[in-house]
Formats: structure tokens, C-alpha cells, sequence
């Protein structure tokens, strides 16, 4: 490897730091030019039909199936925990307030990025190294408004429903080891959690973190697909980029919108 | 054809979204009308350790409304805790006690309202005189040591 002067090591510093601010802005400008920018097309709700069909509910099932067994599995560990405190009542407020606060937003999210997230940046990657946004664009359609608007809303509209859909079928699955396995009073289950659990603080800051993550996960994915080389191999590294920074972008913002939203400034 | 399956199937996800919802708020989060059909009594603690905004006002065991507020009062030194009562429990004599208790052993505290038998009946923003504040475990255990200590 050829030695580089300080000089070039500083010059290439910079020149990352730019390409970072130029990547920032080039995605803001695309994702507001996406949203509102000027022009729609007559059966635009049928092409948000199609997306939501394809990110909203054929992620349902993923959703379904591990907010099932999150449940369940808090209920056991939760129960056998309090059980040594004598307090195996309180498993029902411990399951759903976990549920609503924290796993349910996050975990709908990480999911939502690898399922939905990657296929979305693969399929606008695709698009583009086949040089069919290109095309589009040739005959006067503009790719913005026709492929990747339809699919930001999907993804705006379908995380939080799926986050809601994950928190109920988790409680659900809970109730049904602590209840009808461990043999937690029913009664005591729902009251406890109907007594600790606030519709304001629980629920609605629950879905605001998910409308944030809805955001935040399907921009970086079209934006990925959008933005990626259109070869193969870029193709590849969009996909796993989107899933990757995701990921550390809803763990990253869950941090500060707890700290926002639980911390008593 | 195709598209209406699909059109059917998203809607079902919409719905199955809404309901989940309508779950979450009334069957987890237990939620019930507004704050407009309640009324607000205060009292005046000289020990409010353990109770917080949100805890339960109940009367024999049945909950009657909630603490909003727990503020120092700078003249007595004493806290002042505010209550959102519901409208239909308007008939509480005015020499009711109100008593700060423990649910279980170490469970949260809550207050609890016992009658009085006066005529005249509290009114929104007026004061239960009559107190009792919270039992503080390890005051208790400290006088319980003391008291071993002088008997040897």
C-alpha cells in the first residue's frame, strides 16, 4: 500500500465529510420533492393500494408470528421473575406496558426494515440499474410521483398500523401463558394492567415512535434503492446498507424519544 | 379480478389496524370519558411518601377518582395533593377523612376516603380537612428498634 502524505489523509477526511452532507441533502430534497412536490396521477390510490398490499400486508405475518411468541415469552420470564417478590399479579401491567412502550414500536420496526425495508430498495434499485426510472422519465412520467411516493406512504400509513396489530397480538399471547398456563388470576391480569396503563403516556407515545420510525425506515429504503449504483453489486450493497442503517437509526432515535417522552426533563 | 382481491385484502389490514386500537384503548388501557364529567377536592398531607400523580382515590375499595397533583404548600409546610373526583360521586360529607394507604405489604399507596356524617357535602375545590398521612416503613421499624433498645 502506497503511503499517503498527511496532507491527502486530511483532503480525504474531507472529502468523506462532504459526501456525507451531499448524501443528507440530496435525501432531504428527494424525499420532500417526493411528498409534495407538484403532480399526481388520476388512480394514484390504486398504486397506494398495490404498496400497501405489498408492505403493509404481507408483513403481517412476520408481525403476527413474533409479536405471538415476544408475548408469551415476556409473560414466562416476567412471571417467574415476580414470583420470587411474590407479586406474579403485576405480569399483566409488565407485559403490556413493555409491549406498548418499547418492543412494540422497536421491534415492528427492525422487523418492518428487514422484511419491507429491503425489498423496497431492492425493487427501486432494480428499477433503476434496468433503466426503467429512466424510461419513465423519457415519456414524461415522473418516478418521483409514480414509483416512489406511493411507496413512502405505504410505509407512513402500514408500520404503525402493524406496530398497533404486534402490540394487541403480544398482549394477547402473554395473557394466554400467564392465565391460562402459569394460572395468574385473570381478573388481577387485566385489572393491574387497566390500572397502570395511561391511553396518553402509554399508548399514543407508542404510536408517535412508530410514526417516527415509519419515517425514518421506509425514507432510508426508497432513498437507498433510489440512490444506489446500477450495478448488481450496488444493487446488493443498497439492500444491506438499508437494512443496516435502519436499524441503528430506529435504535438510535427509540433512545432519545424515550428519553423525550419518560425522562421527567 | 386481481386488484380486487387486493383492494380486500388491504382493507382487511386497515380494519384489523383500527381495531387494534379500539383494543388497546379500552380492553389495556382501561380508558374513560374525559376529565370534564369529574371534580377536584384537595388535602392537605403531613407526609405524602409513596403516593404519586395518578394514584387511586377510592372509597370502601372502589375507585372513585385519581391524584393530579402533589405540590409542597410554602405556608404549612404540609403537601398539598389535588384529586379529580367523578361527577357522580358528589356526596361526600364534609367531615370525610381522607387517609393515605398501602395496597399490600409494600404495594403502591393510594388514598382512601372514608364518610363522615355531616350534612353539608364537599363541593368542587373545597378542602377534606381531615387527614391522615402516609405510614413511613422505616419510622415504624426505627421506633420499633428504639423500643427494644430502652426495654433491655
Amino acid at each position: 500500500m502506497r503511503k499517503r502524505s498527511p496532507l491527502e489523509r486530511v483532503r480525504l477526511l474531507g472529502k468523506a465529510g462532504l459526501d456525507v452532507l451531499a448524501a443528507l441533502g440530496r435525501s432531504t430534497l428527494f424525499l420532500l420533492r417526493a411528498l409534495f412536490g407538484r403532480g399526481s396521477f388520476d388512480n394514484s390510490l390504486t398504486l397506494l393500494c398495490k404498496q400497501l398490499y405489498s408492505v403493509g400486508v404481507l408483513s403481517l405475518a412476520i408481525v403476527v408470528v413474533s409479536g405471538i411468541f415476544i408475548g408469551m415469552v415476556l409473560a414466562l420470564q416476567g412471571y417467574s421473575i415476580l414470583a420470587t417478590y411474590g407479586s406474579e399479579q403485576a405480569v399483566g401491567q409488565m407485559v403490556a406496558l413493555t409491549l406498548l412502550r418499547e418492543l412494540g414500536p422497536v421491534v415492528t420496526a427492525l422487523l418492518f426494515a428487514g422484511r419491507a425495508g429491503s425489498a423496497l430498495a431492492a425493487e427501486i434499485g432494480n428499477m433503476k440499474s434496468t433503466e426503467q426510472l429512466s424510461s419513465l422519465e423519457m415519456i414524461g412520467v415522473d418516478p418521483l410521483k409514480y414509483i416512489v411516493a406511493p411507496r413512502l406512504w405505504a410505509g407512513f400509513i402500514s408500520l404503525p398500523l402493524l406496530t398497533l396489530i404486534f402490540n394487541v397480538v403480544g398482549i394477547w399471547g402473554g395473557a394466554m401463558v400467564a392465565v391460562s398456563w402459569l394460572g395468574v388470576y385473570e381478573g388481577s391480569f387485566w385489572g393491574n394492567m387497566q390500572n397502570s396503563v395511561d391511553f396518553s403516556t402509554d399508548v399514543l407515545n407508542g404510536i408517535i415512535k412508530s410514526l417516527v420510525f415509519a419515517l425514518v425506515v421506509t425514507w432510508i429504503a426508497v432513498f437507498q434503492g433510489y440512490d444506489c449504483e446500477p450495478t448488481s453489486e450496488g444493487i446488493s450493497r443498497a439492500t444491506t446498507r438499508t437494512v443496516v442503517y435502519a436499524s441503528l437509526a430506529v435504535l438510535g432515535l427509540d433512545f432519545i424519544l424515550t428519553a423525550l417522552m419518560f425522562g421527567d426533563f | 379480478m386481481r386488484i380486487r382481491t387486493l383492494e380486500i385484502g388491504v382493507g382487511l389490514f386497515l380494519l384489523a389496524g383500527l381495531l387494534a386500537l379500539l383494543l388497546l384503548s379500552l380492553r389495556v388501557s382501561g380508558i374513560t370519558a374525559g376529565p370534564t364529567d369529574s371534580y377536584k377536592l384537595y388535602a392537605y398531607f403531613d407526609n405524602t411518601a409513596g403516593l404519586a400523580v395518578r394514584s387511586k382515590v377510592t372509597m370502601a375499595g372502589v375507585t372513585i377518582g385519581k391524584v393530579t397533583a402533589i405540590n409542597l404548600d410554602r405556608e404549612s409546610y404540609t403537601a398539598r395533593v389535588t384529586m379529580d373526583v367523578q361527577r357522580n360521586v358528589d356526596i361526600l360529607p364534609v367531615d370525610s377523612t381522607a387517609s393515605i394507604l398501602t395496597a399490600g405489604l409494600l404495594g403502591e399507596k393510594y388514598i382512601g376516603i372514608s364518610v363522615g356524617g355531616d350534612d353539608e357535602l364537599l363541593a368542587d375545590g373545597d378542602v377534606i380537612r381531615d387527614t391522615q398521612s402516609s405510614l413511613v416503613l422505616e419510622e415504624l421499624i426505627g421506633k420499633f428498634l428504639l423500643n427494644t433498645v430502652n426495654k433491655e
